[in-house]
Formats: C-alpha cells, sequence, structure tokens
C-alpha cells in the first residue's frame, strides 16, 4: 500500500484516494476536426514512462480534492505533490 | 371530525440500537463508552477563504477568522455552541445544536449577502457518535490509519477519513480522550456495531505482554 501525502491533509492510506491518470492531458483545441483514431489516442492512450509520472489523484475519503503527483513508476517513490493549479510542489 | 396537525420529529439513524449502547459501556482504567448524540444541526458552507464574504461569515458566526489550517476546528461563544470545522480548502461544516439549522444558515446566508458561496442544511445527512473513555483512542486505532497519539493528535482537530472502512468526520473533544464520530445515517448502525464489537475486548484484563 502506498503512503500518499495529500498536499492539504498530509500522509494518508492509498485506500483514501482515487487515481485519475496521467496529469496534463491536453483537451483537444478543435475536437471536431479530429479523425476517429486522433479522438481515440486523446480518450485512451498514454504515457508509460520507467521512471518519474506526473498523475492525477483525489483524496476521496478526505478532503475531496484533486492534486498532481510524480511517482517513479520503477520503485513508486512519490517525489513531488501539486495542489491543483500551482506549479509549486508541497511537502506537507 | 378536525384533523390534529403534528409536526414529526427526526429520528435519529440509531434510535432503535440505544439500550445496545448503553448495555455496552466498559468500566474502569480500560473504560470505553459509545453513545449517539441524534439530529446534530449541519450546515456545509462553501466559498472563497480570501474573499470579504469569508470574513463576513467568520464575524457571523462570532468567530476572528474561518479556520484555514487543514483539520481545523473553531468553537464560537455564544448563546448557542456553534462549531466550525474545515473539511477543505474552501470548505467547512458549521455543527450546532439540533434545531439550530434554520438559524445558521439564516445567520451564514444574511453575512454571505451577494458573495459567492454556498451554504446547505445537511443536518440529514450524518448522525454523531461519541465514544470517550480511557481506552477510546486504542478502540478507534483497530479501524483508522490516522495516528491518534496525542503528539499528532489532540481536541481542536478533526479529519475526514476511513474508521473501519466507513467515511467519518472525526473530532476529538477533550482528552479523556471524547471523540466525535460524524457517519452516514446508512452507515451509522454498520459503524456502531464495529464499534460495540471492537469494544467487547476491553472488559477484560489486558492480556500482559
Ligand atoms: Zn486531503
Amino acid at each position: 500500500m502506498l503512503l500518499i501525502p495529500c498536499p492539504w491533509c498530509g500522509d494518508r492510506d492509498e485506500t483514501e484516494f482515487g487515481y485519475g491518470g496521467q496529469a496534463h492531458v491536453p483537451y483537444p483545441e478543435a475536437p471536431e476536426t479530429l479523425t476517429d483514431a486522433e479522438w481515440a489516442e486523446y480518450l485512451f492512450v498514454r504515457d508509460n514512462p520507467e521512471g518519474p509520472f506526473t498523475e492525477q489523484w483525489v483524496h476521496t475519503a478526505g478532503c475531496r480534492r484533486w492534486f498532481t503527483l510524480v511517482r517513479d513508476t520503477t520503485c513508486n517513490d512519490i517525489l513531488a505533490v501539486h495542489r491543483t493549479g500551482t506549479t509549486n510542489p508541497v511537502h506537507p | 371530525m378536525t384533523a390534529e396537525v403534528t409536526t414529526p420529529r427526526a429520528r435519529s439513524p440509531l434510535h432503535h440500537r440505544a439500550h445496545l449502547l448503553a448495555a455496552a459501556d466498559v468500566e474502569g482504567p480500560r473504560g470505553v463508552r459509545l453513545r449517539e448524540l441524534p439530529c446534530a444541526a449541519q450546515v456545509t458552507l462553501r466559498l472563497d477563504p480570501s474573499s470579504p464574504a469569508a470574513a463576513r461569515v467568520a464575524g457571523a458566526l462570532g468567530l476572528p477568522a474561518l479556520p484555514v489550517e487543514p483539520g481545523g476546528v473553531r468553537t464560537a461563544a455564544g448563546a448557542t455552541e456553534r462549531t466550525v470545522l474545515w473539511l477543505g480548502p474552501d470548505e467547512w461544516l458549521v455543527v450546532g445544536p439540533e434545531g439550530d439549522a434554520p438559524a445558521i444558515e439564516a445567520v451564514v446566508r444574511d453575512a454571505l449577502g451577494d458573495g459567492h458561496g454556498a451554504v446547505v442544511d445537511v443536518s440529514a445527512n450524518r448522525t454523531t457518535l461519541e465514544i470517550s473513555g480511557p481506552c477510546a483512542r486504542e478502540v478507534l486505532e483497530k479501524g483508522c490509519s490516522l495516528d491518534l497519539h496525542p503528539r499528532a493528535f489532540g481536541p481542536g482537530r478533526c479529519a475526514q477519513t476511513l474508521l473501519a472502512r466507513a467515511a467519518v468526520i472525526l473530532r476529538q473533544i477533550d482528552t479523556g480522550p471524547t471523540y466525535h464520530l460524524l457517519v452516514r445515517g446508512s452507515f451509522a448502525p454498520y459503524l456502531a456495531d464495529w464499534l460495540l464489537d471492537a469494544m467487547t475486548e476491553f472488559r477484560s484484563p489486558e492480556v500482559p505482554r
């Protein structure tokens, strides 16, 4: 189990959180111009790096806020946590 | 024939278990006691804590400011005891005595004025379990991953977390210790049963290590 540092509440068990996948995936500027393949790429295809990965989590059983964290996919170390809308890491 | 008009009184979610809770008291140095405090007034408040409306609302509730630190709790001095719990960076729960919700809502709405915010009476959402006694913390620790040791948690703090997989707002009242657990009505019988079971071992002497 991961111990996840919510940028508001501090360290909490993974069971209190929901996972939101890769962070900072931009919504297409003109979705009506996309081909089916491009739309499918936006909807379903995500990076799968070996190493640091920026992802979205929500503290469902706590403050219910979404935030982003950077997790090393090889060892699950959490490298940084950000409140939504900020670029400064938070270390609660 | 005239129909008698009566105002229905709320029946709390653990009304039917009150006798079970009362019969489960454990006395002595390993004591622990569980009760339902039914029908507390609860009003959800959402607004920008840096807005002028936030200061007006705090003032109207008799507070110098709304708690902005995670897990913060403020109790207003006044004729009616009202407590504001931090639930999120722009969200609070105002808790008062039974029947106080319409008054809280009116006071807060009036203070909000044209300010941007939301005020909702959610009194029917949750009931309150009070667990107290020298071993109350040990009982909670059987199903809660938060560090409730005095070095990390204490009176005047609250947290939203899971207790025995049920979502609760946990608040410490005093160092007895006494805790209040705000839990959804539909989860309350389950959580009360879980707590009654978790309390049972404290009737027996501590097993020597
Ligand atoms: Zn949180």
